[in-house]
Parts: structure tokens; C-alpha cells; sequence
């Protein structure tokens, strides 16, 4: 299959038009999908194949349209339901939680949901607290929802071919700074089957297991790591619902060191659940205490003073890294503000 | 109230096996829910049986129905089994959910009975949603959304009025209005004349009828249904009916004060069930023979349906964890 160099949202846009090219029931309503800019030029050219009919805009009713999808996906459809940002979201939890999430179990099997919810995670440029939430482990407690989060243009697209074919509700969690990310695509369709983490880069010393755009910041912490003689795996877990225990426990048992690097809060977030999980299943295999990488547990600040504080990023896995190596320490820095570490893309310039 | 003349005997007859099956089967839980058996939440449709009968009786086996907590009606009118219902009831295995829904999920795909939710408006939407599905497939089916007057409140029935009206879609929404949402009345949450009025600022076109009319009803639904399934779009249809047992439970409970048993009272004179077979009688449509052999065919259906779901054996355990995604 040829392979060609793709932005991650050329990569998407390219997994919606063959999706709906091979399954007539898919169709795609979202606030925004049909317009000029289509959704980051992500739905630009579903647009133009599938438009009116499969493709359309919706008023702005969050709950009612995670409803409407719910209907349509019991009554033989497979919508795909889009957000410009995870935040909104919020106002459809009921329907995605009481109703997209428990309708196959509540009718016994029988009426299950084949549902995309996709949502885009904002970040720099002042976003703020209500345009930058990343809210995957708040879906992940629910039992009835797969969660998805796409690290890379050869991810996405596979990731979301797959969730196009499931039967069941995906959460499809798109982080805006990995969308003009570019990397090696195959032309034709391909899935990548949720649960299978992908390891990204090999290593001994230590592992570090990364979702959604920390998984790139993971790959350059250890590539730095490499010129210091420590060895590090990256394991970007692709989907945290379901969780692949077992990529994930067999480096750890390779390694004996663990750094959890999540987009997310810090407290009851994913980064807590996999060190659980972790040290449940072959703690007795760890050298020295997980080391988590996370946000500070405060809403997102705007001002770029505080926003490039708020975001821990390359320098502190390469640092938590270091001391566990090192020292065998657990530190707990990132609970309080990081140095400035992060920088934006530089395609993220307002307005943004 | 509806000018129409009378529909057939045949149509008529539909209409009270429908709403006797209802009241039966409520009044045999009456009997029996003191026997702490059936172990889930209930809510019986006692003196609302008009609205699901009327209104599935207008549609066809093929077409779409949502029901409420109190879906025991939804799911009975529009062909449900009654053996899967008790089964469900006393939480069995070979219940319509598997034991996994209980009283405020019945659910029966192969009837068009395409579930309940326990959230108040929560199929609201889900029925939009079935009937834009309709619409896309090419299908000339229709929905139904049955929700209480306390739905009327939630945002997801103003965006599935808005939404449906904007599409276009074949979705009825038929609001049964028993005047109370559990014990707080219609008059302490919206200064509005008519649930069905809440239509006119979406293009919505609505009518309020005599919910314990079941022949108001079925005829009004009827045209509804029929402009719906020749794409004229939703409406909304509020029957006005009332609750008579408490609003979960086998009791009576006008001694709480909420309400007074001589407003009961008025309502009980006023019995749905009762409506049609005076009229049956009173133009010598049906005899009272076969009145009661239509009666004594259900209790018979209904006896059978609770033995068969006490022999019926429980879950396993291992049920638990699948039919999650």
C-alpha cells in the first residue's frame, strides 16, 4: 500500500471519505461540519462527496443531538457527531452517559449503539478554561463508552476507520496540537483494533506510557534521554477503553520503571488508573515508585504567563526520567506550577 | 374532541383489548407487587391506558415507540410480550432485557418498542433520532416519543421540537399529562395553557385531547401519524389523563395531601376502560358475553405469563459483564 506523508487532519478527513464510501449508514451532523472551514479541513472533503444527505449542520443543542444520534444508531443508522471542542461535550452527558452508554445493556444486547463522538481538545492562544479540557478520563469511568486518543496522522486514521466499523459508542478524542502533525499514511483504508497499545519506540531503562499529544512530547524526552545513556520506551496507549494491561505491564516488567505521561488532571485521572492498575498487576517488578506527568489540578489559566506554566511537557519526563533512574525518587513536582517548558506549534498564532 | 364518526367495531375492539390488557396486568401487579417478588421500581399506568392505546393503534408494527419509567402501557400497546415482561418484572433471565432493565426499560425490538429511559425527556430525543433514521433510509416508518407533562421542562423536548420541525422528521410527541410530576403539580412549573402549545413557536402543530377518550385519541393520533408518514412533518399530541395509583408503587396515596381522593374520585367516574365498554353496550357493538370473554382471555394470558416468569430461572453471574459494548 502506497504510504504518503499527511497531516494527521488530512490523515481523518482521508478516514471519513473512505468510510462513508464503503458504509451507507455512516452520515456526519456537528455544529460547523459543512462550513468553509470544516472543521480544521477535517470534514472539508466529506463535505464536498456526502453533502446535504450524509453530511449536515445541526442547531446548537448538545444533549439533544447526542439523543438524536442515540436514536439513529438503534434504528439501523452510524452517525459521527462532532464538537470544535471537548467542552462541550459537557452538555450532552446525559444523553452520551444515561443513554448512549447503557442503551445495549438496558434492552439486553439488543439495540446496540454505533455512535462516533468526536471532540477536539484546544491548547495555547489563551483557550482558557472552557476550550482546552481534556476530559478522557471522565468518559473512561463509564462502563458502556470506548475512548479513543489519537497520538499521530498513522493512528488516526486507523483509529478512526475503526471506530467508524464498531457497534458500540466511541469517544474520539482529537488533541488540536497533533492535527497539523504530519506522518507516513497509507492511501488506502486500514483499522487499528482498539485495546492495542502501540509502542512507539523501544527502550530498557525505562517505560513511559503516554496518550494523545504527550505521546510526542514522551518521544522527544526520550530521544534526549538516549544522549544520556538512558534507554526509554514509549507506549502510547491509542485507546484508553479499553486499556492494553498488557503492553503496558509487559515493558513495565522489562523496564522496572514506570513514568505515566496524560494530557489530563492530575488527581482521579487516567495517569492514577494506570499507575493502580500497574501496581496492582506486577508491582513487585518495580524498581522505584510511578512517576506521574499531569496537569495541575486548577481550571486552565489564560494568560500565556500562567498557560506555559500550566502545561507540564519534554522537560519534565526527561527530568522525572532522571531522578528515577538516577535516584529512584519519586518526586511530586508536577503537582505544583512547572517551569516553562512547553511552546506552542508555530501554526498556533491567533486567531486560533 | 374530534368530529369524526365512529371508527369500525373491528378498530374499536383493538382499542379495548389494548387498554384492558393494560389495566389488567397493572391490577394483577396490584395483587402481587405486596409479595416483594417483583424487586424494581414500578409505575403503573392505571387510568392512563388511553394515550399508549390510542396512539398504537394508529401505527403500524414497523413504526417506532419510546417509552418513560412508566412504560408498562408503551410496551403493552405496541405489542410487547407479556410472558418477557414478567419474566423482566421478576428479573429472569428470558426477560425482555434479560433481567438488565427492569419496570422502566421494557424493551421489544421485533414490536418497534425500541425502549425506555428513566430520565425524564431522555427518549425524547432518541425517537427524533429513530425518525430521522426513518427519513434517511428512505422508509416511510414513524416514531413516537411518550413523555409526562414533567418533560416539558427538560431542554431535550424543546431541541427535539426544534430539531424535528427543522428536518422535517415523522415523529409524533405525545405528552401524557396526569397533572403531576411525582407529587409537584403542572400549576407550580409552567404558567402554560396547553403542554401541546409549546409546539407553536418550533412550527410545531399540536392538539390536546381527553386522554380517558381513547377514540379522541386514536383519531387524532391517526391524522398525526398519517401527515408524518407522508412527509408533513412532527406534532405534538398532549392527552390529558390521570394517575391513579401513586407515582411509584401498588398503593393509593391521596393521604399524603399532595392530592384529595375526591379529585380521584372525579377521575375513577371518568375510567378510560370503562368509557368504551359503556359505549359498547350502549349501541349494542359488543355484548357483555364477549366483553367478558376478551377479559377472561387476558387474566388467563396474565396467570400464565407469571407462572411461566417464576419458573423462568435467574441470570448467572457471568450475564453481568457482557452486552456492555
Amino acid at each position: 500500500m502506497m504510504a504518503r506523508t499527511l497531516t494527521c487532519r488530512e490523515a481523518l478527513s482521508e478516514a471519513f471519505v473512505q468510510g462513508f464510501e464503503k458504509d451507507p449508514t455512516l452520515f456526519m451532523m456537528g455544529c460547523g461540519v459543512p462550513d468553509p472551514k470544516g472543521i480544521f479541513g477535517t470534514t472539508l472533503e466529506v463535505t464536498k462527496r456526502f453533502a446535504p444527505e450524509r453530511v449536515f449542520d445541526i442547531p446548537l443543542a448538545e444533549n439533544g443531538i447526542a439523543g438524536f444520534a442515540v436514536g439513529a444508531a438503534i434504528a439501523g443508522m452510524h452517525p459521527v457527531v462532532v464538537h470544535q471542542r471537548s467542552d462541550f461535550l459537557l452538555l450532552a452527558m446525559d444523553q452520551i452517559i444515561n443513554h448512549a452508554a447503557k442503551w445495549k445493556y438496558m434492552s439486553g444486547g439488543q439495540l446496540p449503539v454505533p455512535l462516533v463522538i468526536r471532540s477536539i481538545v484546544g491548547r495555547g492562544w489563551g483557550q482558557a478554561a472552557q476550550h482546552s479540557q481534556n476530559l478522557h478520563a471522565l468518559f473512561a469511568h463509564i462502563p458502556g463508552l470506548y475512548v479513543v486518543l489519537p497520538s499521530d496522522a498513522y493512528d488516526a486514521k486507523g483509529l478512526m476507520l475503526t471506530s467508524l466499523k464498531v457497534k458500540a459508542p466511541v469517544i474520539f478524542i482529537e488533541h488540536r496540537w497533533i492535527h497539523e502533525m504530519t506522518g507516513e499514511v497509507p492511501e488506502g483504508p486500514y483499522e487499528i483494533p482498539f485495546g492495542q497499545a502501540g509502542i512507539k519506540r523501544q527502550g530498557s531503562d525505562i517505560t513511559i506510557v503516554a496518550v494523545s499529544h504527550m505521546v510526542s512530547d514522551a518521544l522527544k524526552a526520550a530521544a534526549l534521554l538516549e544522549k544520556e545513556g538512558l534507554s526509554a520506551e514509549v507506549c502510547d496507549l491509542r485507546t484508553l477503553v479499553p486499556l492494553d494491561w498488557e503492553t503496558v505491564c509487559a515493558s513495565v516488567k522489562k523496564t522496572g520503571r514506570l513514568i505515566v505521561a496524560d494530557t489530563g488532571w492530575r488527581s482521579f485521572g487516567a495517569s492514577a488508573e494506570i499507575a493502580a492498575g500497574v501496581y496492582e498487576k506486577v508491582g513487585t517488578c518495580l524498581k522505584a515508585p510511578v512517576r506521574r506527568i499531569a496537569l495541575p489540578d486548577a481550571p486552565t489559566p489564560c494568560s500565556s504567563a500562567l498557560e506555559k506554566m500550566y502545561y507540564p511537557g519534554v522537560d519534565h519526563i526527561v527530568a522525572a526520567a532522571r531522578d528515577l533512574v538516577r535516584t529512584g525518587k519519586a518526586q511530586h513536582a508536577s503537582a505544583k506550577p512547572h517551569v516553562p517548558s512547553a511552546s506552542a506549534p508555530e501554526k498556533f498564532l491567533g486567531p486560533f | 374532541m374530534t368530529q369524526n364518526p365512529l371508527p369500525s367495531k373491528e378498530i374499536l375492539l383493538e382499542l379495548y383489548r389494548r387498554m384492558l390488557l393494560i389495566r389488567e396486568v397493572e391490577e394483577k401487579i396490584v395483587q402481587v407487587y405486596p409479595q416483594q417478588e417483583i424487586r424494581c421500581p414500578t409505575h403503573l399506568s392505571i387510568g392512563q391506558e388511553a394515550a399508549a392505546s390510542g396512539v398504537t393503534t394508529a401505527l403500524r408494527r414497523d413504526d417506532y415507540v419510546f417509552g418513560t419509567h412508566r412504560c408498562h402501557s408503551h410496551y403493552l400497546a405496541k405489542g410487547g410480550d407479556l410472558k418477557q415482561m414478567f419474566s423482566e418484572l421478576y428479573g429472569r433471565a428470558n426477560g425482555c432485557a434479560k433481567g438488565k432493565g427492569g419496570s422502566m426499560h421494557l424493551v421489544d425490538p421485533s414490536q418497534g418498542m425500541m425502549g425506555s429511559s428513566a430520565i425524564v425527556g431522555g427518549t425524547i430525543p432518541l425517537a427524533a433520532g429513530a425518525a430521522l433514521a426513518a427519513k434517511m433510509q428512505g422508509t416511510d416508518r414513524v416514531a413516537v416519543a411518550f413523555f409526562g407533562d414533567g418533560a416539558t421542562e427538560e431542554g431535550v423536548f424543546h431541541e427535539s421540537l426544534n430539531f424535528a420541525a427543522l428536518k422535517k422528521l415523522p415523529v409524533i410527541f405525545v405528552c401524557e399529562n396526569n397533572f403531576f410530576a411525582t407529587h409537584t403539580p403542572l400549576s407550580a412549573r409552567q404558567v402554560i395553557a396547553s403542554i401541546a402549545d409549546h409546539g407553536k413557536i418550533y412550527g410545531v402543530p399540536g392538539a390536546a385531547v381527553e386522554g380517558v377518550n381513547v377514540i379522541d385519541v386514536y383519531q387524532t393520533a391517526a391524522e398525526m401519524v398519517a401527515r408524518a408518514r407522508t412527509g408533513g412533518g412532527p406534532s405534538i399530541l398532549e392527552c390529558r389523563a390521570y394517575r391513579w395509583k401513586e407515582h411509584v408503587g401498588h398503593n393509593y396515596d391521596f393521604h399524603l395531601g399532595y392530592r384529595t381522593k375526591e379529585e380521584l374520585d372525579a377521575w375513577i367516574n371518568r375510567c378510560p376502560v370503562c368509557f368504551i365498554e359503556k359505549l359498547f353496550l350502549e349501541k349494542k357493538l359488543v355484548s357483555e358475553n364477549e366483553l367478558g370473554g376478551i377479559r377472561a382471555s387476558i387474566r388467563g394470558a396474565i396467570d400464565d405469563a407469571i407462572a411461566f416468569a417464576k419458573a423462568s430461572p435467574f441470570p448467572e453471574p457471568e450475564d453481568m459483564m457482557t452486552e456492555i459494548y
